[in-house]
């Protein structure tokens, strides 16, 4: 058993309002750290055995397709074992 | 697994069980014991816990409400009265209208956007489970002083949930009230309304009746969302500790809801249902124990065939899971393959879990084993009963000998500075913060809305049928005096509805208070049941159903009562409705009703911090007199525009109208101060054409109420005995506060 | 004339768009998202609500719909196509339209009478318009936010493919304060407002939006 990772974020150039909420709210609570914040989504998607490169193939399609809006997003394809 | 089956049951009494983890006395569980002739399976007691629960049973108020049953005035138009999940009421042209109003107000707290939005969940469920379909909701809403921290965290969620819930099931939002006091912080109140409408012919009841009928389960799948959020959430109080005892949030899915509600409504009109409930609070536990009770008697189910999103829950998480968007319905056999295929269409996960029988138990099986056996009336109608002790609290006595003590304004300074501090004060400022968040359009009926007087949907495109719902309440007056206060919050909503031109039909309320094990606190609630009891027969509008919310309090601390009353009115043409404001000058300015020194209970005592005194008397016969002239006054299309007086008096009476299309008004006040500040009940500001005087002069004589002109529409300011307020002015004061608060 | 109005799961406003149609004097039949058969209508409205609610990103899903390959295939082959709101949402999703709608700038839900701009009146659903018409309808939206890069923009923009624009202050983000557009042959539209909202002044902020349902009996005469 696999877990491919899609990790699917907003465009550098696009606003993201939730993002820059999360920024202001970690300050407010007494967190320090951050420069900024931007926030995405993550598909995990579990499969049988060890992925071919077939599936990855596949799951790139997919991600390209309907996991991301690539007008808007990016995406990354990664294996978690 | 260790399963406890009844046959292990029977042969191990001894076995120690966890009844008060769950919530139950040591008496109840004895009780139940009693009933059972031997000790409760672990699925048995995990029914009787959450179903015995205040919440569920009505324990300790079920002494008081049968006063609504007793005391009920005869009606024509109630078709279905308190008992079932929604009262019914006839609105005429062969449509009937159903209403509630809800509270979920501790989740509200834990998790205010789930909280919110699965109380909408929960009540618009309510009403698709009486037949109709569910038209509109409104959300009354209490939250500590605006500006405590902690109301930022809790109204922002609340009002996100609320909206996000109601938008995406498509029911426009057409009221509500937003109340800030130090008494609600630890303890929001999140009442929800929703109203539907069906042909008389639609409408559903909850019984199981048929042996050999189906008991089919749709909906959502069934998870750990809520397990025990009944029995531990209401029961009990939030102590300083907080974290032991923490409680699962139900987690809502209104898409889900609104595919179950066109899939309900489709099955509905093909009649393929004999009977039908919502799952809410206590989940399977009630939905299979009330309609057991409501039917032939017996049913039997087999709870492993429930459809679960998560396989690692047990019988008694199942038989307690509050997971939402489902719901229980009987279903004659041959009529099951057509159930199904409209489940199929919307996509809607159902299973037919059981059967009705004859005989008197609820048997529930998990991979064939006895794990419940029970007369079901025991579970669902037979809980216990409490006759709690109350007796007048202190604080009464007191609190009723002193005078409010303030300044009244009386120069034009003062006067100005007066009209703008309330105008921008927290309970009186403009809403628009928070209902712009609400879809107030979508149906395409919405008459009126926030910030008029009462909502108002139109039921029929063609005729222009159309009903008006207002809810009201007023703490400060409940707490001063709970009888009178019960009878003024009706007579308020019951006017709202008449300002608009509908007449007032039917009754629910949502009674919101602190612990019944707190004597005092039992006497206001048995004072406010009265008083609405006395209310609604004086007044002649039946109580069709409601909610009670005990345990409003943190630590000892109750909430002040706070009883929100519900009425529902029909109009039969939306289109001559009377509106809440003038939009052109020239029109003459009318106060119906009398103005006391009533500064008890007011915003303006509020504001200087006090809450004592004598709250008003109530003269219902007065205020029928009042509706009577507001009716025919609307028959007769005399009136221009009609508001209703309430908290801020006619201060913030006149800054709302004046704001709403922009048009001033010139007023003259004899007695400046007390005229704008005082908050007498029975009151309304009308504008009319001038050739109307006479025939309102005669309106006036012949019900008895005192017309007093006030002035004329018109210009860009509000001028009170001299003294101007600039629109502009005026309006930046009313709509800064929520933005500045909130964001 | 018939208009098709697409029900999806969680569609909402598919009644009122009905409503609309008929005021403005065509026929409105009902089509079912799962059903590829488009019942040979002359139009198509997608109308506003929240389609498998949201689900992944809002009209994400109802993209893929059975019924969305004849309304792809009829569109590019110049059948007048209306997406309102969820609408707009699902033809951008099915790229029909360029761009994309994100959160409101402020991320709260914004339910206003929004005044607006008619930029074009060139297109199947606004001919009977004239440009510069400011009506007033309702904005509804958690994610009505008109984003595209700059290239899109400036191709919308010079190719007068901006149907309407918001006037006053930005409600929700859009860039260039966009409202609505439409494909390069005009018979695409996506309007983020909903005229179906405003076709009677008892339970609208106006009727101004009407123009939008007799537009397109305009664009069938000729």
């Amino acid at each position: 058993m696999a877990i491919i990772v899609v990790d699917v974020m907003l465009k550098p150039e696009i606003l993201d309002p939730q993002g820059n909420a999360v920024a202001s709210a970690l300050p407010r609570l007494g967190f320090s750290f951050a420069q900024s914040v931007r926030q995405g989504k993550r598909f995990e998607i579990v499969i049988e055995g060890d992925p071919t490169p077939a599936q990855l193939a596949e799951v790139e399609k997919a991600a390209e397709v309907l996991l991301s809006n690539p007008v808007i997003e990016t995406y990354t394809v990664r294996v978690e074992k | 697994m260790n399963l406890d089956t009844v046959s292990i049951a029977k042969i191990t009494p001894e076995n120690k069980q966890p009844f008060a983890e769950l919530g139950l006395k040591p008496d109840e569980y004895a009780r139940i014991k009693e009933i059972l002739g031997r000790r409760p399976t672990s699925s048995e007691l995990a029914m009787y816990s959450v179903m015995w629960s205040e919440h569920c049973s009505y324990k300790s108020s079920k002494v008081h409400l049968k006063q609504f049953g007793e005391k009920a005035p005869h009606s024509d138009a109630l078709l279905v009265g308190i008992g079932e999940n929604a009262g019914v009421v006839d609105v005429g042209q062969g449509y009937a209208v159903t209403f509630k109003i809800e509270s979920h107000n501790h989740p509200s707290f834990v998790e205010p956007y789930q909280g919110a939005a699965t109380g909408v969940g929960g009540i618009v469920r309510d009403i698709l489970t009486m037949g109709a379909r569910p038209i509109a909701v409104m959300d009354p809403l209490r939250f500590g002083p605006a500006d405590a921290p902690d109301t930022r965290r809790v109204l922002p969620g609340i009002v996100a949930g609320v909206g996000g819930y109601g938008n995406c099931l498509g029911l426009p939002n057409i009221g509500g009230e937003v109340v800030f006091d130090e008494t609600y912080a630890g303890n929001p109140l999140v009442n929800a309304l929703c109203v539907g409408v069906m042909k008389h012919s639609d409408i559903k009841l909850a019984k199981a009746a048929g042996a050999g009928n189906l008991v089919v389960l749709f909906g959502a799948k069934t998870g750990g969302d809520g397990i025990g959020g009944v029995s531990v959430l209401a029961s009990e109080t939030f102590g300083g500790g907080g974290s032991a005892k923490r409680p699962s949030v139900q987690v809502g899915d209104p898409f889900v809801e609104k595919i179950l509600i066109e899939c309900s409504l489709e099955i509905f009109a093909e009649d393929l249902v004999v009977g039908i409930q919502d799952l809410g609070g206590a989940g399977l536990s009630c939905a299979t124990s009330e309609l057991a009770s409501g039917g032939s008697g017996g049913m039997k189910v087999a709870l492993d065939k429930v459809p679960l999103r998560d396989p690692s829950l047990s019988p008694e998480e199942i038989l307690m899971s509050e997971s939402q968007e489902r719901m229980c319905a009987i279903v004659e056999p041959d009529k099951l393959a057509r159930f199904l295929e409209i489940c199929k269409k919307w996509d809607v996960t159902v299973t037919a879990i059981g059967e009705v029988t004859d005989g008197d138990s609820l048997e529930i099986t998990w991979n064939g084993e006895v794990i419940v056996d029970v007369p079901p009336r025991t579970v669902a109608h037979e809980g216990p009963v409490y006759n709690r002790p109350f007796t007048q609290p202190a604080y009464i006595d007191i609190v009723n000998s002193q005078k409010v003590n303030v300044t009244i304004p009386s120069t034009p300074d003062e006067i100005k500075a007066a009209v703008l501090k309330l105008a921008s004060a927290p309970n009186l400022a403009d809403k628009s913060w928070v209902t712009s968040q609400y879809d107030k359009y979508v149906q395409g009926n919405t008459i009126q809305s926030q910030p008029d007087d009462s909502g108002m949907v139109r039921i029929d495109e063609k005729t222009h049928l159309g009903v008006a719902i207002s809810t009201d309440a007023n703490a400060n007056w409940s707490y001063l005096n709970p009888y009178q206060g019960a009878k003024l919050a009706l007579a308020e909503a019951a006017r709202n509805i008449a300002t608009a031109g509908a007449r007032p039909l039917a009754v629910t309320n949502c009674l919101n208070f602190g612990s019944p094990e707190d004597p005092g606190v039992m006497w206001q609630f048995a004072e406010t049941v009265r008083g609405l009891a006395d209310g609604c027969l004086e007044m002649g509008l039946p109580v069709t159903g409601g909610n009670v919310s005990f345990y409003n309090q943190t630590g000892s601390v109750a909430i002040l009562p706070t009883p929100v009353i519900g009425v529902l009115g029909v109009i039969q043409d939306v289109r001559t409705r009377t509106p809440m404001s003038f939009d052109r000058s020239g029109l003459d300015l009318y106060l119906l009703g009398d103005t006391f020194a009533d500064l008890a209970g007011s915003e303006w005592a509020f504001l200087h911090g006090e809450r004592i005194g004598q709250a008003p008397t109530a003269d219902l016969a007065r205020e029928m007199r009042l509706i009577e002239l507001l009716l025919a006054g609307h028959s007769a299309q005399l009136f221009s525009a009609a508001h209703d007086l309430s908290q801020g008096g006619l201060s913030a009476g006149l800054t709302e109208m004046v704001l709403r299309h922009s048009i001033g008004a010139t007023v003259f006040l004899n007695e400046v101060g007390i005229d704008l500040l005082s908050e007498s009940p029975g009151r309304v500001v009308v504008a009319i054409e001038p050739d109307n005087y006479e025939d309102l002069t005669k309106l006036g004589l012949n019900h008895s109420i005192t017309i007093t002109k006030l002035g004329n529409t018109g210009g860009d300011s509000l001028v009170i005995n001299g003294c101007v307020i600039s629109l502009d002015e005026l309006r930046i004061a009313h709509t800064s506060t929520f933005p500045r608060l909130f964001g | 004339m018939r208009i098709g109005v697409i029900t999806f799961p969680g569609t909402l406003d598919d009644r009122d768009a009905a409503r609309a149609v008929t005021h403005g004097g065509a026929e409105a039949v009902a089509l079912w998202h799962a059903d590829a058969d488009l019942k040979g209508v002359d139009a198509v409205i997608l109308p506003g609500g929240f389609s498998y609610g949201d689900y992944l990103r809002c009209g994400a899903i109802s993209r893929f719909a059975p019924v969305m390959n004849l309304v792809i295939e009829a569109a590019e082959k110049g059948m007048p196509v209306l997406g309102i709101c969820n609408g707009f949402q699902v033809l951008c999703e099915s790229h029909l339209l360029p761009g994309a709608l994100t959160r409101n700038s402020d991320l709260h839900f914004l339910c206003r009478d929004q005044e607006i701009e008619i930029i074009s009146n060139t297109t199947a659903w606004t001919t009977s318009f004239n440009v510069g018409d400011k009506i007033t309808i309702p904005l509804k939206n958690g994610e009505g936010s008109f984003q595209c890069d700059d290239k899109t923009l400036a191709q919308l923009e010079d190719e007068g493919r901006v149907i309407a624009r918001y006037v006053g202050a930005n409600p929700n983000g859009s860039r260039n304060l966009i409202a609505g557009i439409s494909n390069v042959r005009g018979n695409v539209v996506g309007l983020m407002p909903h005229p179906e909202h405003a076709i009677d002044p008892l339970t609208g902020p106006s009727a101004q939006g009407l123009g939008f349902f007799t537009s397109i009996l305009n664009a069938m005469v000729k």
